[in-house]
């Protein structure tokens, strides 16, 4: 998720040799190219920051897909960003189980603490707030997932602290999922 | 329930039980050992067909028969393809597995793919599970670098490959068809069946779709043998269900999570042992969603209606729908469905046409557009059930919205509708009071669906 902060954002996206050979390693793993869209996108979104009309015209052109297609998959699946991002993409989950122990009021205090509602960035663009339809995590709700990282069983006080950490620079490592024995 | 010893998550606790050392050190491929240089493919398939294994992802289709449909012309490959697309609200199972013993899995894909005759595998996982995604794709290297899979898997010439396919958020890609799709790299839209995924799936090529839960439970049925697997279960040998799956259990409960039982516990096990019971002791028990957001919702109260002495559920009639061992038929002779397994328990403080509004919302959001009556259906619901809520409720919306749910029910190329629709109209069904009562007033912020615990969790934080 971290973007090249000196990249010209208009540019021509264009991988290094060393991306180069890890499309084409990704590409033969399927036996038709355009397979390989959903992921090679995930590639392109992770040093972008979002799928750019660079990205698609050169994922359509690498996969020899029509643009209009590539565009159609980027606004099928919901992990793909039409529009730049903020620094880091914060995922609340509203669903049922969630939403028994306590979304909305995760939800509500991100809200406050961010100044900013569901689908907008904050101010200082470091945060991009979502609302995010079940993500698998309904037995440790509330859940809320930062970037790639899922964070499970939150209060907003341990929401809070997670927060401050990564304001701080460094990303709390993804706690493993609790195991309960019967 | 005290003396059960897991099978399926028993490497669960082991530290760092995702590598191959200590997966193998604890038994992992010893399975795959045994049926790749001792057995035929027809004897494994026969051994998961005596296993009576019903596919774990929500159809509850037998596993075995599955399998027995392919039919391949020379030349044509066939694909196994793993749905790693957990994302049917109320459900974390798959993903525990994938966590916390992949090779388990992959174990699993070997073994299936000696059995069906292919030797690719695709696991789709949804692109959400970073974790899961880190670590299948490591154990699969680990495994490659053991030889169990590549070229010669277990120095047999049957080669093997396993990839992992990150998906991008969809719920609907967890239909099979639309995951084949989204596997080929299009959107993630249904296909018409027939032709079935065992005559013409991914890449047009004839594949097997199943589950990571039915997969996992592969390689023990290998070692225990497929009777003796399937008699781990509890339901009477007539339901074909059988051996031991994975529980789910979140909501109000005082414990949430994933335990391993026996296929066949009860509801009532499942929350007041497992789930250590109510949240809250004020709070006794509303309502649950048994398997998956799909499934209708049960109430407590909620008793077997089978008088008659042939009726299969006969032996439970007169009993409430809690005291029914769980089972892909026995949910269903009860009016609703076992799904996924993985129950949402509500309590007394949750509003039910909240969870209706929560849950169509879901379903609306989730609607791939293709088909008409789900694209404009689960919209209309989740607009009517927005009027309700917002006081502008009217008389017609009662009949309207069971209206709606008829119209999409069976009029579509996927499930998806039917699974919007069956809760919808069970919702209504079982708590009309409430409906009426929302009609009439509206609601307000007190029928919030974490009023009980907000008070509790804003306590312990900072919300100024």
């Amino acid at each position: 998720m971290m973007r090249n902060e000196n990249e010209n954002p208009h540019a021509p996206f264009q991988p290094d040799p060393k991306e180069e050979q890890a499309i084409d390693e990704l590409i033969a793993k399927y036996p038709t190219k355009r397979a390989a869209c959903l992921p090679l996108l995930h590639m392109c979104q992770r040093r972008v920051g979002w799928i750019s009309p660079e990205v698609i015209d050169f994922v359509a052109k690498r996969l020899e897909m029509s643009t209009a297609e590539v565009k159609g998959i980027v606004t099928f699946y919901t992990m793909y960003h039409h529009a730049p991002v903020g620094k880091h993409v914060i995922w609340v989950c509203r669903t049922l189980s969630c939403e028994l122990r306590g979304a909305k009021t995760i939800q509500e205090h991100l809200e406050r603490r961010l100044g900013c509602r569901p689908g907008q960035t904050s101010r200082d663009g470091r945060w991009t707030l979502k609302k995010a339809e079940c993500l698998a995590g309904c037995g440790y709700a509330p859940v809320v997932q930062i970037d790639d990282r899922y964070y499970e069983e939150l209060t907003p006080a341990k929401l809070d602290a997670i927060l401050d950490q990564i304001e701080k620079g460094e990303m709390p490592p993804q706690s493993e999922t609790p195991w309960r024995l019967p | 329930m005290s003396k059960y010893t897991p099978i399926l998550t028993r490497r669960y606790t082991l530290p760092q039980s995702w590598t191959l050392a200590v997966a193998e050190s604890a038994g992992a491929y010893e399975a795959a050992r045994k049926a790749l240089n001792t057995m035929t493919p027809e004897a494994i398939r026969a051994e998961v067909k005596a296993a009576n294994l019903r596919g774990r992802g929500g159809a509850g289709f037998p596993a075995g028969v599955k399998w027995s449909f392919l039919a391949p012309k020379p030349g044509q490959q066939v694909y196994l393809v793993i749905n790693a697309d957990e994302g049917e609200p109320g459900t974390f199972k798959d993903r525990t597995i994938m966590e916390k013993d992949p090779h388990r899995l992959i174990e699993g894909c070997i073994i299936t793919m000696y059995a069906i005759g292919s030797h690719k595998t695709f696991i789709y996982v949804r692109g959400e599970l970073a974790l899961a995604i880190e670590r299948l794709e490591k154990a699969i290297q680990e495994a490659k670098a053991r030889n169990y899979l590549g070229s010669k898997p277990f120095g047999t010439n049957h080669p093997m490959e396993i990839v992992v396919h990150p998906g991008a958020g969809a719920y609907i890609c967890g239909e099979e068809t639309a995951l084949l799709n989204s596997l080929e790299g299009k959107r993630g839209e249904p296909r018409l069946k027939p032709p079935f995924p065992a005559v013409r799936g991914a890449f047009d090529m004839p594949t097997i779709v199943n589950n990571v839960e039915t997969i996992a439970s592969v390689p023990d049925i290998i070692l225990m043998g497929g009777e003796a697997w399937s008699r781990l279960s509890l339901l009477p040998p007539e339901f074909n269900d059988g051996g031991v799956r994975l529980y789910g259990v979140s909501g109000h409960v005082a414990r949430p999570g994933i335990y391993e039982a026996p296929v066949g516990i009860t509801l009532r096990e499942l929350i007041y042992e497992l789930g250590g019971g109510m949240l809250h002791p004020d709070r006794p028990l509303k309502a649950v969603i048994p398997g998956g957001s799909s499934t209708p919702v049960i109430r407590p109260d909620d008793k077997v209606h089978a008088p008659d002495p042939k009726h299969p559920l006969h032996r439970w009639h007169g009993k409430s729908h809690l005291d029914v061992p769980m089972g892909v038929d026995t949910m269903r002779g009860i009016g609703s469905m076992l799904g996924t397994c993985c129950a949402i328990v509500m309590d007394t403080s949750v509003n039910m046409v909240e969870v209706a509004r929560n849950l169509m919302r879901f379903y609306h959001h989730e609607s791939c557009g293709q088909c008409t009556p789900c694209r404009e259906g689960t919209g209309w619901l989740v607009d009517i059930l927005n009027q309700v809520a917002g006081g502008r409720g009217n008389k017609v919306h009662l009949d309207l919205l069971v209206d709606v749910s008829n119209n999409m029910m069976g009029n579509t190329i996927c499930a998806l509708a039917d699974g919007a629709a069956m809760p919808m109209l069970a919702l209504i069904q079982k708590f009309r009071k409430e409906f009426i009562e929302a009609i009439e007033k509206g609601l307000t912020n007190d029928h919030r669906l974490d009023r009980a615990i907000r008070h509790a969790l804003l306590k312990e934080g900072a919300l100024a």
